[in-house]
């Protein structure tokens, strides 16, 4: 696995307040709605579950390397990062500022998708948030997405992040729609095991997503390479016009046809190329992306 | 109403509209003026990867078109498909390329127009009949974000004691009722009357900006998030 280095401060560990504080720059961050302001959820004592006065999401403003940024972060240590009405209608604000001051935005995932106790108001967040994030796009904004999470990024979250403009994640970093949990009970055992960790980073970790040009940048499970992947990230371009639908759609279908009927991450990485497919989930991140930069499908910004 | 009486009472001059492993392509003829393409999925299929890509593929061909024609989105599916194969090759990308290729045709000047008519759940719910500028159902559609069952699971709750729960707040629950509060559907359209008049009038209206949160105060099913945005987006705009 990647050698710790003497100086290195996991991503996936850090608090969602962590996160943003060494994402930006020192000192640099304004919240907006925060915990003082007491918005939390009104569902949940229904359910005689405790509220958290942010709802799990923190948004706000603040700087990268002096460049203005609009940020969002998930806290998938309450509720498993859900998003419920609060949490939801906080981005979704967020993100229509992003298009009206044409900022860009940076988004913290961390989050198992709709909280299932606010259900049709989550759903209904997340739609929203999906034609907020299409607006501000259509106006420039980049809206690049984090993903390192201990929550990972599952359900309707995971389809925000396929409408971002840039994606930076960690060997970490879950992407998928439904999780290994929902597959299993859903399918049985024998169409995905959950307890195989090894098969869930094969199928939707952060190593195959890069592969695969699902993410655009790979970095360690570090705050300063988070920081360093978001500052590169808002150097690719936003465009969403006919022409990067089209290029995304000839991507997504050239996918298919090359891996469509392969058993297994590993067998997708033996048809990009990588010699020995079996020793991707060892290598550190160095000798990972010397490897992928040669072989791995890219997305080109088309997303 | 199943899609035969739904298309015939949609297009009486007639359409050409054929399903194909659980997808509906074509187009009909609401008046002899007024051509309306026509996609869906139907049967209540969970789509997986090569679904989504296929309609968002015939989309995009859509979209490339000069004209104005509106689209329509039949939908009667389950939730998005659960499988390994799918997650492997990218289902959130590609769900999302599908919600995009529908939000790309209105920003190309095709009015799009989800209708609601059977099934839909989770993922495949929101990259399909909520992606569209609109939403209308029918009654005895049933939307849902996750089935009760399921979510007594994951809750560890009785399924007596969530419907208990679902009895006084429209805010979890499924169905056409609960998601109809929550702001999530523009109109219930009435199967006794023919539905090309219900589509007329709701053409002739044109789409403002995202209003739903709006719906959700009115009906009382979601009343904080219009004001939740709004606040945000007061504070980063004074913010500056």
């Amino acid at each position: 696995m990647t050698s710790p280095s003497p100086t290195r401060h996991s991503w996936y560990e850090e608090s969602a307040r962590g996160r943003l504080a060494h994402l930006l720059d020192l000192g640099s961050f304004t919240e907006f709605l925060g915990p003082e302001r007491r918005e939390f959820s009104p569902h949940l004592g229904l359910f005689n579950l405790p509220h958290q006065l942010d709802d799990g999401i923190i948004v706000g403003t603040g700087r990268l390397d002096g460049r203005p940024v609009l940020a969002a972060a998930q806290e998938g240590r309450f509720m498993g990062g859900a998003i419920g009405e609060v949490h939801g209608a906080k981005l979704t604000g967020l993100l229509r500022a992003a298009r009206q001051l044409k900022r860009d935005v940076v988004i913290l995932f961390d989050t198992g998708g709709v909280r299932l106790q606010e259900a049709n108001a989550g759903e209904l967040a997340i739609s929203e948030i999906i034609r907020a994030t299409l607006e501000a796009r259509a106006e420039g904004v980049r809206v690049v997405g984090l993903l390192g999470g201990r929550a990972g990024c599952y359900g309707g979250g995971s389809l925000i992040a396929g409408c971002c403009s840039a994606l930076v994640i960690s060997e970490q970093g879950r992407l998928s729609v439904s999780g290994p949990e929902v597959i299993e009970t859903n399918k049985g055992v024998e169409e995905f095991d959950s307890r195989d960790r090894a098969l869930v980073w094969r199928t939707m970790g952060g190593k195959h997503r890069y592969l695969i040009g699902g993410a655009d940048l790979f970095v360690d499970d570090d705050v300063a390479a988070f920081r360093a992947g978001a500052l590169a990230a808002l150097e690719r371009p936003s465009a969403l016009d006919q022409a990067v639908l089209a290029a995304e759609q000839a991507r997504l279908e050239r996918r298919l046809a090359r891996f469509g009927d392969a058993a297994d991450g590993a067998e997708v990485w033996a048809r990009l190329g990588v010699a020995h497919p079996a020793g991707v989930p060892d290598l550190d991140t160095g000798a990972f992306l010397t490897i992928a930069t040669s072989k791995r499908e890219g997305a080109d910004a088309a997303r | 109403m199943q899609p035969a009486d739904i298309l015939s009472s949609l297009f009486p001059a007639g359409h050409d509209v054929t399903e194909a492993g659980g997808l509906l392509t074509g187009s009909g003829r609401l008046d002899p003026q007024t051509t309306v393409d026509v996609v869906g999925i139907s049967g209540k299929t969970y789509p997986g990867v090569d679904e989504a890509l296929a309609l968002a593929g015939h989309i995009l061909s859509i979209t490339t078109r000069p004209d104005p024609a509106p689209l329509l989105f039949l939908v009667d599916s389950g939730s998005q498909r659960m499988s390994r194969r799918d997650e492997l090759m990218g289902l959130s990308e590609t769900l999302a390329h599908l919600a995009k290729a529908l939000w790309r045709a209105e920003q190309a000047g095709h009015r799009t127009i989800g209708l609601l008519y059977g099934g839909s759940a989770a993922g495949a719910f929101i990259a399909t009949a909520l992606a569209c500028g609109s939403l209308v159902a029918l009654p005895g559609a049933w939307p849902e974000v996750m089935d009760l069952p399921s979510m007594a699971r994951v809750t560890k709750l009785s399924l007596d004691v969530l419907k208990e729960k679902a009895a006084g707040t429209p805010v979890f629950a499924p169905g056409l009722d609960n998601l109809f509060a929550t702001g999530a559907i523009a109109e219930i359209w009435d199967p006794a009357r023919p539905l090309c008049d219900q589509l007329k009038a709701l053409l002739a209206v044109t789409r403002d900006d995202d209003g739903r949160a709006g719906w959700g105060l009115e009906r009382g099913g979601r009343v904080k998030a219009a004001a939740i945005a709004r606040e945000v987006q007061r504070l980063a705009l004074a913010h500056g």
